[in-house]
């Protein structure tokens, strides 16, 4: 069953179309990546999916509960971190988590079980008894997370949820959505590519409201065009015979020279469209007799979809320019 | 009920909220002072009138002290949760809306409860003076108790208004100055001079002092009470609204 379901969501902010029309469901088991450049509607549709703001069209249903009729079952079965982490500064660490348990209606031994458990995952034991306002961002960043799981929900909405931390930090919070995402339905937006692969099982990139790619990391990483390049490094010949040769391989589109010295010449070849599978054993062949010092298959970059996806068209033609 | 328990972590979290902040502290303090200083420096005084009463040395005053001391109290409630971001977590909680409003209300209300409470030496003297109506007094306390609290809906409908604290303050003290003003004997002569008499009445009727008199004397009228009563539902509510369409953007 679909734990999350966004049906034709559509926000307006006055005369602005903050998000238009984005469909999309997750399910148990389920790690959703979030792309998008800044004010893309990232933040929005994930407000709207916690309830906190209401859709101006559409549907959001949570673990079958419609999140514009019946808004508290549906809640129950979410964690949410906002971004930039709020949190009471006037409390505690301990007191905070103990509130947010409370109000997911926890008390007593429950409530205790709840506030060790998510001090444990999110290694806060140190702070436990300080004040919020006297945290390091590191610090508040994991208490707000402790927050969203107190009550080990079905359903994690996280924005940006590394944000701000350590690269120690980074990858702790990394697995432990990685873990959890195999018992639960989890939407995490980010601006950090490489989390991309290392969490999610599947991702959307948005820009300007709509959803512009939805795919596996793989799937996405195949719609650049350096998918299937082949880069090599010779040894002992310079770039223009190097050139002449590879560009006779039929599965090749066009060369780029990368690096060029006294010794050595790297070049990268881009396949034709479709012919990915053949290019590496082109290149092998023609050249034979070269010794060649590296060669490897690229598997396509994610951060340069997203900058062909999301650039405006504007700043696409400037790029083309040059 | 469960809604009561959701009311009640609320009030429990901001009563916390008051007490862990210096805020609270010289709230009182000054609270205190102020009712000492009026009710034993200024001529007449409690001492010197010649009645077992607390009414016009004390009560009196009530209404001028809160003006600018409730808004101080109210001023934070959504103002501060909207600057921090941690609305966003309140209102994503399986709560409604309405439960995070009263619980809030009603922890700053019990908080202006407590100080008001504190001023109990006062009652202890007028006791030990003379033989005063404590039926009286304690209509007394009740009226200046409701008063705050109807100041105190008010502050809370203003903070939703904004995220700073500042402005959340100044409309909130123009707010109860009309309240105050609409009942205020120099207004009403004026308003008298216009020869209407039911404009007159009716503005008056809108004043949180013309309701307080009655109550002040001892006289606990229904009507008063549902005066009281009914400017805090409707600010509540009045919140409400305003932070559902805040929200809708």
């Amino acid at each position: 069953m679909d734990m999350i379901r966004v049906n034709n969501l559509t926000k307006f902010f006055g005369a602005k179309h903050a998000v238009d029309g984005i469909s999309f469901a997750v399910e148990r088991g389920e790690v959703l990546g979030f792309l998008g450049p800044n004010g893309a509607g990232k933040s929005t549709t994930m407000r709207m999916i916690t309830g906190f703001i209401p859709p101006t069209s559409g549907e959001i249903t949570v673990g079958g509960f419609d999140m514009l009729e019946n808004p508290l079952p549906a809640k129950r079965l979410i964690g949410y971190l906002p971004e930039n982490a709020p949190a009471y500064t006037d409390m505690t660490v301990h007191g905070f988590l103990s509130f947010a348990a409370e109000i997911r209606g926890l008390h007593g031994g429950a409530r205790k079980k709840a506030v060790s458990r998510a001090v444990e995952m999110c290694f806060l034991e140190a702070v436990l008894h300080q004040s919020v306002e006297t945290l390091s961002k590191g610090y508040r960043h994991r208490t707000c997370f402790a927050q969203s799981i107190i009550h080990d929900p079905d359903v994690l909405i996280l924005d940006e949820p590394t944000d701000g931390l350590d690269p120690n930090q980074k990858h702790e919070v990394r697995q432990l959505i990685r873990r959890m995402g195999a018992t639960k339905a989890i939407i995490f937006s980010t601006h950090i590519l490489e989390e991309v692969d290392a969490v999610c099982s599947r991702a959307v990139i948005i820009d300007r409201g709509r959803i512009v790619a939805n795919g596996t990391p793989q799937q996405l990483r195949q719609k650049s065009e350096w998918s299937g390049a082949v880069t090599l490094r010779v040894i002992g010949i310079n770039a223009a015979t190097l050139q002449q040769r590879l560009i006779q391989i039929p599965a090749a589109k066009k060369i780029t020279v990368i690096k060029e010295d006294a010794t050595s010449v790297t070049a990268r070849v881009f396949p034709q469209p479709g012919s990915n599978s053949v290019l590496a054993q082109g290149v092998a062949d023609a050249a034979q007799g070269w010794r060649i010092e590296e060669m490897h298959t690229e598997e396509g970059r994610l951060d340069e979809v997203f900058r062909s996806i999301t650039l405006p068209d504007t700043a696409k033609q400037a790029e083309a320019k040059q | 009920m469960n809604s009561w328990a959701n009311i009640k972590t609320i009030t429990k979290r901001e009563l916390g909220a008051y007490f862990s902040s210096p805020l609270a502290y010289i709230f009182i303090v000054i609270f205190l002072l102020l009712c000492g200083f009026f009710a034993f420096a200024v001529q007449p005084t409690l001492l010197t009138r010649g009645q077992a009463s607390l009414a016009a040395n004390f009560f009196f005053w009530h209404p001028w002290f809160y003006l600018f001391l409730v808004p101080a109290v109210g001023m934070r409630l959504w103002a501060e949760e909207r600057r921090v971001g941690t609305i966003e977590l309140l209102l994503t909680m399986p709560i409604t809306a309405w439960q995070a409003i009263v619980g809030k209300f009603l922890a700053s209300w019990l908080f202006l409860g407590v100080a008001l409470a504190m001023t109990f030496p006062i009652v202890l003297t007028v006791n030990y003076l003379g033989h005063p109506d404590n039926g009286v007094i304690f209509a007394g306390y009740l009226g200046s108790w409701l008063m705050a609290g109807s100041y105190l809906a008010v502050s809370c409908l203003t903070s939703a208004l904004t995220r700073n604290q500042v402005v959340s303050f100044i409309l909130s003290v123009v707010a109860c100055l009309f309240l105050i003003l609409a009942g205020f004997p120099p207004v009403i002569s004026l308003l008298e001079s216009s020869g209407r008499p039911w404009f007159v009445e009716a503005v008056a009727s809108f004043s949180v002092i013309t309701h307080f008199e009655g109550l002040q004397k001892g006289v606990v009228d229904s009507r008063d009470l549902v005066f009281y009563l009914s400017l805090i539902g409707f600010s509540l509510f009045s919140t409400s609204v305003i932070l559902r369409g805040r929200r809708a953007g």
